[in-house]
């Protein structure tokens, strides 16, 4: 029982990430109607942000302390955070622990800029031309994108640690009523969880609720009746392909400390996504999300030891088989619309 | 010639000639200038050349005739390299036992993933062929380990069974004796070409591969997947199942790669599973966009093209930029340093990834519908007709869409 | 580069250029072998060496800190800088004037850590830019694939970061040299300690990475904790580069184990250990004992990368800069003033084996493999930082003492990170060349090949 609470607890939280991922890719597909092969190396510019958060904060100048000797016997220098010195040590040791939270604040202008950039500079030229030319140019778009991040932070990960408050595990199971001690958890991969769901759900209220989001739902399903209507349908698209971009890119920032950012992490994370926008159906926003998490669970199930042994190499392929057996037998996907992508 | 028209077996003709005249005309620059650097003229490279060459011309069969594109071809690849290294493991070093079973297996594999996946199109077709390659790669890389050898990759070891294997014979891979990794080297004033056996045993294949998939192109049959690319529905609605040909297109498709990948082994005995990743799948899908999709010679390029920055481009360090920039003043040096270190080396990737972008935004043909540009830009200024050559690459050039 | 098209005269290249021309066409049979005597003969003032290291991937961080190193040592080599380990070594042939007389060049090459793209690299050094020697390889996988490529060639492997005990085992070539320890030595020079510190009731899980080194460490590692009274509770394969362990980290919470063993390296390790510590697994107490957790293979960038969660926990190393005698010292103080950080482990071994190429070719009067592998067998040296040390010609492994080292507690600055636990004395990591992990008696270098 343990056992299985926790698989789900791992498979929720690599589901929460599938999912974000894939809802933007669904957002954008959607409105506009464009496969955004770009949408993992926006991802990774947003786990880039908190990388770049936490180098301002931790930014430093040199100072010589005569009582410390450094490897080769010479007199230690000690960085000095800029921050320590203008706000005092506590404030700076305060953003310094937060900086991955804070990075939040960066990345959404940040990413909101990127994806309004990339919708208006290039991926508008493409909406007249075939799906497999969307496909190509984006994912140019995409190892641009990663080279660059990868001249300016370099090839190899950067650890990127959550708050110190949140560094350590929790103890699930005490709080779920089990023996304490059987179902521990780390606490920064619950957060991610529920800050997902909180994205997840502000996305589907935003879309449900306000005015904007009724046009655009609107324009999903008939793009020229809302065109003829006299609102401007593209001026929504361009904004929405910029929330489309921010929920990617703070996806990518809340899962810095869980892996540390590389360059080619949007490549890694995108195929999967893809597999999961294809099975939750092309277009289909509640598919995305459902088929993220239920990807993810049915992951972490295939990792168990007991699973394992039933059927070797199962962990290994469970994502693709399951993508093959709903491919097979339901054409669009688990909530996909007839004609979608179909050519 | 051949059952081919005129202007085809020109075609062909001039293929022949500029792939036999290869290792010399990749190696313009003499040995001791500082351009060297660019000289592509050595074995490991040239057969290279022409191994992608033979994989992306399958790999356009499928995708440039009938317009599906295919994300999982490197399976393919893997299980031809997979069965030459087997074939060396159990009979011995002699390379054709091993290139038949490659073209076999892949074709087997490919008969299997083709009639699963072809039962859907547009996207769900290209995931289906991904999911496929993914769980390939994934399996030979874990539970498949006794036969792959996992991560560290299929070798020959010297206790292996190796039947066949006579006292003297070659213990590098060879045909009948002749050893691939046997080359000439021929000095002519300070220029050295390499002809190297193995290049000419994969350049003849590739050649006569090449001949069979123009054949291909000009038959009934490619009309037929032509067809299926424009408008699949009108081809059911006049009575005709589309299936059966696209099965065997895919198939076809499959078994050169398998070839490509069975003379990967061919060329050095050793295989690993990263072959069979999914990058190695948007690779060649990327050679055939650039060098043009749907003709016969623009994803050929496009592969020489892609692999010749793989291989040179990424050679270019800081060091060789000093040597080149030397001549400049010294701030300036720097600046144009700086300026260009980002897209060499290292940096190959980015330079590959723009022009990659700009060839699908400007000429959705790939390099050969920008080669036809400037070909009749250059006619119209002057007035009359372009050499021969030219006429014949331009009627074999199908535009993309 | 022109020195090798020596004496052309026109009647020559004619006879050349007809022998191409029809060697081209369909009569390769005819083709004529190249005039020296063996694979890349340097004709030049020059000779060039290839090192080809990861620099993307998994163990990118170890494959840069190698290429410092060789820098490092082709300038030593060429007599530019302090000479480093050049004062210390026991031979003394070796004069700072390049070696034989010729300058040394170098070209570099990114392996990816994947077996197939470093044979590419490999290949394009020895056939484009003609390098009589390649040294590196972070990863057993490819190490055991270039060195079997550098066999077939005809040119002489120096490994460098190379743990399996296959690249000296089954896999072992004439042609290649190991320097690097190995994963039997770390389970002998592991498991005392080990005993000492944790008892003999001891449950153990091991997470491996899915390869030739991570099978021969947990192999190792097996044997040795068994051999100390360990139980062993479950071993687990995980795949290269995996990124995220937590599916593989939660069974371990269940499965009654007391200490986790990750046969992990580079950032495998890194993302491993942490996440390990991330699931409270340092903080239980399983079966009256305080978890713990085992790195087999340590290296100070690992470690660095790790940061916190690496205190208390034991492993061994190669080499370690902390290390007091004269060559250490001085290995450290060039590398530490040129790129302002000590050395690593694998930094340590690469720059190493680049010196005792060149020692060996000096020795040997040749560049010729044969002869340089003929000088580096049975080779015993000291002052290169390790103590006395001999190159087995049996199966070209380096014997040396091995030390075990443990994540420090209160570290003094930024490099202070690891302390000594042990230095386990090279008597206790010694075992016969036919040893059954080292493929028995099957195992063969095989013949010495010139190659052209």
């Amino acid at each position: 029982m343990d056992a299985i609470i926790l698989q789900i607890l791992n498979g929720l939280d690599k589901g929460s990430a599938y999912a974000l991922i894939a809802l933007g890719l669904t957002l954008i597909f959607g409105t506009l109607g464009v496969v955004n092969f770009a949408h993992g190396a926006l991802f990774m510019i947003g786990a880039f942000c908190a990388v770049t958060v936490q180098k301002l904060v931790t930014l430093s100048f040199e100072e010589v302390d005569p009582t410390r000797t450094d490897f080769l016997g010479n007199p230690l220098k000690v960085q000095m955070p800029y921050v320590d010195a203008l706000f005092g040590p506590s404030a700076g040791e305060f953003l310094i622990n937060w900086s991955v939270p804070l990075a939040i604040v960066l990345a959404i202008p940040v990413m909101l800029v990127v994806g309004i950039t990339m919708e208006r500079g290039l991926i508008k030229h493409f909406y007249k031309r075939p799906h497999a030319e969307q496909i190509l140019v984006t994912f140019g778009l995409a190892i641009v994108l990663q080279e660059i991040v990868r001249y300016f932070f370099g090839a190899n990960p950067i650890p990127t640690g959550a708050p110190s408050a949140f560094a350590g595990p929790m103890d699930i199971g005490a709080i779920l009523g089990f023996t304490p001690g059987t179902v521990i958890y780390p606490y920064w991969r619950f957060v991610y969880f529920i800050f997902s769901a909180i994205v997840i759900g502000g996305v589907f209220a935003f879309l449900q609720f306000t005015t904007f989001g009724m046009v655009v739902r609107a324009g999903m399903n008939d793009r020229e009746t809302v065109g003829l209507l006299g609102i401007n349908i593209d001026r929504r698209f361009t904004i929405m392909f910029g929330i489309a971009a921010v929920v990617a890119g703070m996806a990518g920032v809340m899962y810095a400390p869980i892996l540390s950012p590389n360059f080619h992490m949007g490549m890694d994370f995108l195929v999967l996504s893809f597999v999961v926008v294809v099975v939750g159906g092309m277009g289909s926003l509640p598919g995305a999300v459902a088929a993220g998490f239920l990807l993810g669970i049915l992951q972490s199930f295939a990792s168990m030891n007991e699973v394992k042994s039933l059927i070797p190499g199962i962990d290994q392929v469970i994502i693709y088989l399951v993508a093959i057996i709903v491919l097979l037998t339901r054409p669009r996907g688990l909530m996909g619309r007839r004609g979608v992508m179909e050519e | 010639m051949l059952g081919l028209s005129r202007k085809d077996t020109g075609f062909l003709i001039a293929v022949i000639c500029l792939t036999l005249a290869t290792p010399i005309f990749l190696q313009p620059f003499p040995e001791t200038s500082s351009l060297a650097q660019f000289n592509a003229g050595y074995p490991d490279l040239m057969q290279r050349f022409a191994i992608y060459g033979i994989f992306v011309m399958g790999f356009n069969i499928l995708f440039g005739l009938t317009g599906y594109l295919s994300f999982g071809h490197a399976a393919f690849l893997g299980v031809g390299s997979y069965s030459v290294v087997w074939m060396y493991k159990l009979l011995d070093y002699n390379v054709l036992p091993g290139l038949v079973l490659a073209v076999i297996m892949s074709g087997i594999f490919a008969l299997f993933i083709g009639f699963v996946s072809l039962r859907r199109s547009g996207i769900y077709f290209s995931i289906l062929t991904l999911a496929f390659a993914q769980m390939s790669y994934n399996l030979a890389y874990s539970v498949f380990t006794p036969l792959t050898n996992g991560e560290t990759g299929l070798q020959v070891y010297l206790n292996d069974p190796q039947v066949l294997m006579s006292e003297g014979a070659p213990t590098s891979p060879h045909l009948f004796g002749l050893v691939m990794n046997e080359s000439a080297k021929v000095a002519v004033g300070d220029w050295i070409f390499t002809f190297n056996v193995g290049y000419y045993f994969t350049a003849i294949i590739a050649i006569l591969v090449f001949y069979l998939s123009l054949r291909i192109f000009r038959s009934p049959f490619g009309m037929i997947l032509r067809a299926i690319k424009t408008n699949r529905n009108r081809l059911n609605y006049a009575g005709i199942n589309t299936k059966p040909y696209m099965l065997t297109a895919f198939v076809i498709s499959g078994m050169y790669a398998g070839l490509a990948g069975g003379l990967l082994a061919a060329m050095d005995p050793l295989t690993g599973a990263q072959r069979m990743q999914w990058t190695a799948s948007g690779e060649v899908v990327l050679m055939a966009i650039l060098g043009g999709a749907g003709t016969m010679m623009g994803p050929i390029l496009g592969a020489g093209f892609i692999k010749y920055f793989e291989n040179i481009f990424s050679k270019i360090n800081e060091s060789v930029l000093h040597q080149w920039f030397g001549w400049m003043p010294d701030g300036v040096q720097d600046f144009v340093i700086g300026v260009v270190s980002p897209f060499v080396g290292e940096g190959w990737h980015l330079t590959l990834g723009l022009l990659f972008m700009v060839v699908v935004i400007f000429l959705p043909g790939g390099i050969v519908q920008g080669a036809l540009l400037v070909v009749g830009m250059f006619r119209r200024r002057n007035g009359h007709d372009g050499p021969k050559k030219q006429e014949s690459a331009s009627s074999a050039a199908q535009p993309a869409e | 580069m022109s020195e090798r098209t020596t004496g052309v005269t026109r009647r020559r290249v004619l006879k050349g250029a007809a022998a191409g021309a029809i060697g081209a066409g369909l009569f390769p049979t005819i083709l004529t072998r190249p005039a020296s005597a063996y694979t890349n003969e340097p004709t030049g003032s020059t000779v060039k060496l290839g090192f080809n290291v990861p620099q993307t991937g998994p163990y990118a961080a170890e494959g840069l800190d190698e290429l410092r190193a060789q820098e490092l040592a082709v300038q030593h080599l060429n007599g530019e800088g302090d000479g480093g380990m050049l004062n210390t070594f026991s031979s003394k042939v070796l004069k700072g004037n390049g070696i034989l007389g010729k300058k040394v060049e170098f070209v570099s090459g990114d392996t990816a850590t994947n077996s197939d793209v470093a044979r590419a690299s490999a290949r394009s050094m020895i056939e484009k830019d003609g390098v009589v020697m390649v040294n590196g390889g972070s990863s057993s996988g490819v190490a055991v694939a270039v060195q079997g490529l550098c066999q077939e060639a005809g040119i002489i492997f120096m490994a460098g970061l190379t743990h399996s005990n296959d690249t000296t085992g089954k896999d072992r070539k004439a042609n290649g040299f190991r320097h690097f320890f190995n994963a039997y030595m770390s389970g002998a020079a592991l498991a005392p300690v080990l005993k000492t510190a944790y008892g003999a009731d001891r449950r153990a899980y091991h997470l491996t990475a899915d390869y030739t080194w991570g099978w021969t460490q947990q192999e190792s590692l097996v044997a040795s904790t068994e051999g100390i009274g360990w139980e062993t509770v479950n071993t687990v394969l995980t795949p290269v580069g995996a990124g995220d362990f937590s599916a593989y980290i939660t069974p371990v919470l269940q499965s009654g184990a007391d200490v986790l063993v990750l046969n992990h390296y580079g950032a495998d390790m890194v993302n491993s250990l942490t996440q390990a510590v991330q699931f409270g697994l340092r903080d239980k107490q399983v079966n009256g004992k305080q978890f713990e957790i085992v790195v087999p293979l340590y290296s100070e960038l690992m470690a660095e990368g790790a940061g916190d969660n690496i205190k208390g926990v034991f492993g061994s190393m190669n080499w370690n800069w902390q290390l007091t005698d004269d060559g250490t010292k001085a290995f450290v103080k060039s590398f530490g003033e040129k790129y302002g950080r000590p050395p690593s482990n694998s930094a340590h071994t690469c720059y190493v084996q680049t010196l005792l190429y060149a020692d060996a070719a000096e020795r040997a009067g040749t560049f010729n493999p044969c002869g340089i592998a003929e000088a580096l067998e049975g080779f015993e040296f000291d002052g290169m930082g390790n103590g006395p040390t001999l190159y087995r010609a049996e199966d070209h492994q380096c014997f040396k003492d091995v030390l075990v080292m443990k994540g420090k507690d209160n570290p003094s600055n930024q490099f202070d990170i690891l302390e000594f636990v042990e230095v386990t004395p090279v008597e206790q990591v010694t075992y016969a060349p036919n040893h059954p992990m080292f493929g028995g008696d099957e195992a063969t270098l095989g013949t010495c090949n010139p190659g052209a």
